[in-house]
């Protein structure tokens, strides 16, 4: 727990560094005439159904025994529903809502692995999503051959990787550990190297979940300043949050979810001093 | 269908990666390493021939081949479907992050044991130098049942794979329905000595004895075509029925994988 926290302000150390970074574009007023970037990703009507047992059954036995007592009750609830969003190139959208708004449901449909129950969501180019830092590591496999793998599952291609492989392996920093299998790795250098792997491609699109706490407080300095370069590039950005410090912080927009719908969107000032409202008042 | 295309072109790569890792690491820490897929198969046959040569082996087929016949294309169903049915939930944390088609998971891990499987024909080969035994040109007829089997194991596979999502208990089950097919596929016993009209029907239903009968046939130097037909029209059906109702189950419930694993 305690670790968890120093966590999460090490992160948003981190990312506030990334966002002073990044220079606010110079308002411009009355220039609504200029063409607006195109859309990269398009949800319409999107809505997600869960069904919830009361009891998980997820083995045979159990479900015969409840079939024979007719006890298999669903509960359904809509974890989202009714939300139309529409994001342009180079918007770096933060997502806020407090846990279980339905933050994380939205990131999964738009990543498309979560399959909606109504509405589309159509998207524009790669996704590269920075959540959990190492998850797909194959533990048995040294770093090397993580790098391939894991790449691969990112749908980078074989040539690809070979040619990016060095520049890979001298961001995270690994050197000679590159050969050591990734369970004896410690979590920052998992999280180095996957940080490293991920961001090798220039996404078209970014996901981050909550904090991105990678490796110490030097790499820490220097993944943030990757991200910033990637954002100037007009990378978009989609940043899930509970804390409207670090929206504030990194994005130029922001969306509130409260039990599945959103219920205000704008630019990023407005809304999170709406959402400190909404949770003062709820308090 | 265009979009399936695409996708497999783009993650062709992930699915050699995934054949090549769990070829890699399944020997990885042991001293014989990839030996142990020749050793294993070996060992069993001397075992088997030992203990059951006088008791069931009468016929005219050298027995240790007999036996090394139908332990090899039994060990690669049994390890084949035993992979692929954890291989989804396996992957379950990646599955929840990154899209990545999921049929990949299952069809990787019968495609790596196939491919230690044909490595393990070595041993069949040696074996039969060994003991002398006749080769004809019938002998590339081995290549049916081969195929068959990789189709039937495929099918199989991914319905194994979708159901254990959702059920967890089916590894165990499946641990016991394989002992029964291992028992009714006449390994270590030649089914002559023992048939009866009563019992004639395990046979005929189990189609994995119905695909070592063609290939034992094939490896002594008979015509898959001449023989009892009932094996070949069995074993084709089978396969093929099965391996379209696995597609078909997959495509189904691979959406509601994430809400399970």
């Amino acid at each position: 727990m305690e670790e968890e926290l120093i966590k999460t302000t090490q992160a948003e150390e981190a990312l506030q560094n990334a966002g002073q970074e990044t220079p606010t574009p110079p308002k411009k007023k009355k220039k609504k005439k200029k063409k607006l970037p195109p859309k990269v990703i398009v949800v319409e009507n999107l809505g997600v159904r869960f069904r919830i047992q009361e009891q998980k059954v997820d083995n045979l036995k159990e479900y015969f025994v409840r079939l024979i007592k007719r006890r298999l009750n669903f509960k359904e609830f809509w974890a989202l529903k009714d939300i139309n969003l529409k994001i342009r190139k180079g918007d770096r959208v933060g997502i806020l809502g407090l846990n279980g708004a339905g933050k994380s449901t939205l990131l999964k449909c738009i990543a498309g692995v979560l399959k909606p129950t109504e509405g589309t969501v159509t998207v524009k180019g790669n996704i590269v999503p920075l959540l959990e830092l190492g998850a797909g590591f194959d533990k048995d496999y040294t770093g090397a051959e993580n790098i391939y793998f894991y790449g691969s599952m990112l749908g980078y291609s074989r040539a690809f990787i070979k040619e990016r492989f060095d520049e890979i392996v001298e961001f995270s920093e690994l050197g000679s550990f590159i050969n050591v299998p990734v369970k004896n790795y410690s979590s920052g250098m998992k999280a180095r190297l996957g940080f490293s792997i991920a961001t090798v491609v220039d996404p078209e699109i970014l996901i981050l979940d909550e904090v991105l706490s990678v490796g110490d407080a030097r790499f820490k300095k220097k993944s943030s300043k990757k991200l910033t370069k990637m954002m100037k590039k007009g990378v978009t950005v989609l940043f899930v949050s509970h804390s409207s410090d670090q929206v504030l912080a990194n994005c130029n927009k922001a969306i509130i979810l409260d039990h599945g719908r959103i219920v205000a969107s704008g630019k990023a000032e407005k809304i999170c001093a709406q959402y400190e409202e909404m949770i003062s008042a709820n308090v | 269908m265009k979009e399936f295309i695409n996708n497999l072109k783009k993650f062709r790569f992930l699915f050699w990666e995934l054949v090549k890792k769990d070829i890699k690491l399944k020997y990885r820490s042991s001293v014989l390493g990839v030996f142990w897929t020749l050793l294993e198969p070996l060992l069993t046959m001397i075992v088997l021939t030992l203990v059951f040569s006088n008791l069931l082996g009468k016929g005219d087929d050298n027995f240790p081949v007999y036996i090394l016949c139908g332990r090899l294309l039994y060990g690669y169903f049994s390890n084949a479907t035993k992979v692929a049915l954890k291989s989804v939930r396996k992957h379950g944390s990646m599955i929840g992050k990154v899209y990545v088609p999921k049929y990949m998971y299952p069809l990787s891990a019968v495609v790596s044991n196939y491919i230690m499987f044909v490595i393990s024909l070595v041993v069949l080969v040696g074996v039969m130098i060994f003991e002398k035994v006749k080769v004809t040109w019938y002998i590339f007829q081995a290549a049916i049942p081969m195929l068959l089997i990789l189709v039937m194991t495929m099918g199989v596979g991914l319905l194994l794979a979708t159901f254990d999502v959702f059920y967890r208990d089916l590894e165990y089950l499946w641990t016991v329905a394989l002992m029964l097919i291992m028992y009714t596929c006449a390994i270590f016993y030649k089914v002559d000595n023992i048939k009866s009209a009563a019992n004639e029907w395990i046979f005929k239903v189990n189609p994995l004895y119905s695909l070592i009968v063609m290939f034992r046939d094939a490896v002594f130097g008979r015509n898959i075509m001449t023989q009892d037909s009932y094996h070949l029209w069995y074993s084709l059906c089978f396969s093929f029925i099965i391996f379209g109702l696995g597609i078909l189950v997959f495509w189904r419930k691979q959406d509601k994988f994430i809400l399970y694993v």
